[in-house]
This record gives C-alpha cells, structure tokens and sequence, in this order.
C-alpha cells in the first residue's frame, strides 16, 4: 500500500516509466492503482523513431507488472516523509 | 502522503475510458495489435473488435486483420489511445502485402541470428586469454 499512496500523491507530476521491454515513455501521471497500474497523458516515447507505431498515443494505460522503472523528478520525493512511512510500515508487517 | 484508506483497495486505474475507442495494444511477444475496445476487467483481460496485427519490418509494415479478439492480461504491457487527429505512423513508412511481410520478416529474423551468433562468435575468441578448457 506504500507506494500506491505514494504515486498517488505524485499524480500530476511528470514522469518517464521505463518497461520492461526496454520501451521508455514519458508522461504525465494521471492515476495509478493497487497493482501499480499506471494512466500517463500527454505522452511522449523516449527515442520514437525506434517506436513508430507509438507516434500517435497520447495517453496510455501500462500494466504494473511490465514496469521496470518509474524515473521521478528529483523534487518529487520528499525523503524523510518516505522513511518514516517505511519504518511504520515495516512495523506494522 | 495521502493515506489509503480501506475504500482505495477498490480503486483502480480504469480502462472504461477507453471503451469503444480504437487502441494500440503491445503484448509480452513484441506484437502491436489494434482494435476497438469492448470489454475488460480488472486483470486487464481485453476483447478487441475488428483486431489487426501490425507487423513492422524496417521501413515496411502490412495490419494482419484478426476479428474479435480476448487477450488475456498478463499478456498485455501497454494499451495505448490512438489519437485520430495525428498520423499512426510516420510518412516514410510504406505498407505492404501479407506475403510481402513475411518475406521480409523471414530474412530480417534470419539476418538478426546470424548477427547473435556472430557476436557470440566475438565474445568467444575474446574470452579465449582464460584458457579455462
């Protein structure tokens, strides 16, 4: 549950998920869910002429379980916050 | 941080806003297939009317057509909105026939192993010096 509520409080936020398929996309977060489901809008792939079949999507839903890495902005992660809700969470587990 | 409550267990990143739109989904295998949305549930489990497989070698594609088609979830990895307004591929990309995509695919594929064995080949000799036989 710790890093669903973390994204969701990252919604809004620009970021770039990079696949397992090595497919690299960049967006703006609009939703995430329970299983890391991740909803970017305004999307753009990261080296598009390697993906032309991408060229036209815009927005699009990515399955939690295909992603590698979610790549935020520096600023994005408020660090202390983090080890504290780790820390509660590890307790409570 | 905005704490999940018990009612967010239920909320999910929905695919009903993609409904009846037509949709660029990527599967696991590497294929592109297109198609109408008509139905999902919340494994990402898809049906997809009037499915075609996008096959893209080079500069050359050709869309396979499929008919109705259910993918199961763990299948997919993106399903993407096609935006109508803008092109689905780029100008220098020429279509061609069924029979003509699979020739080409079929020396590409070959083309591509000899590349991976001839790399192979290389790192071999270069890891020769071991004399680990």
């Amino acid at each position: 549950m710790l890093f669903f509520s973390y994204f969701k409080d990252l919604v809004g936020r620009e970021v770039t998920v990079e696949l397992k398929n090595d497919l690299a996309i960049r967006g703006t977060l609009h939703s995430v869910d329970q299983y890391l489901n991740i909803k970017l809008e305004n999307t753009r792939v990261v080296d598009q002429d390697k993906y032309p079949h991408m060229l036209s999507v815009r927005n699009c839903f990515i399955r939690g379980s295909v992603v590698r890495y979610v790549q935020l902005p520096s600023d994005g992660v408020d660090v202390e916050l983090l080890h504290d809700a780790t820390r509660r969470e590890a307790r409570g587990s | 941080m905005s704490w999940a409550g018990p009612e967010d267990v239920y909320l999910s990143t929905s695919l009903a806003s993609y409904l009846d739109k037509k949709l660029l989904v990527l599967l696991r295998d590497g294929r592109k297939l297109l198609g109408t949305l008509r139905s999902f549930d919340q494994f990402a489990n898809a049906v997809l009317e009037g499915a075609c497989d996008r096959v893209i070698v080079g500069d050359l594609y050709c869309d396979i057509p499929l008919g109705l088609y259910v993918i199961r979830g763990e299948n997919v990895v993106l399903i993407g909105e096609l935006d109508v307004e803008k092109e689905e591929l780029p100008p220098h990309m020429t279509r061609v026939s069924t029979a003509e995509i699979k020739r080409v695919s079929f020396t590409f594929a070959q083309k591509a192993e000899r590349e991976a064995s001839d790399l192979k080949g290389t790192m071999k000799k270069r890891m020769d010096f071991l004399d680990m036989d």
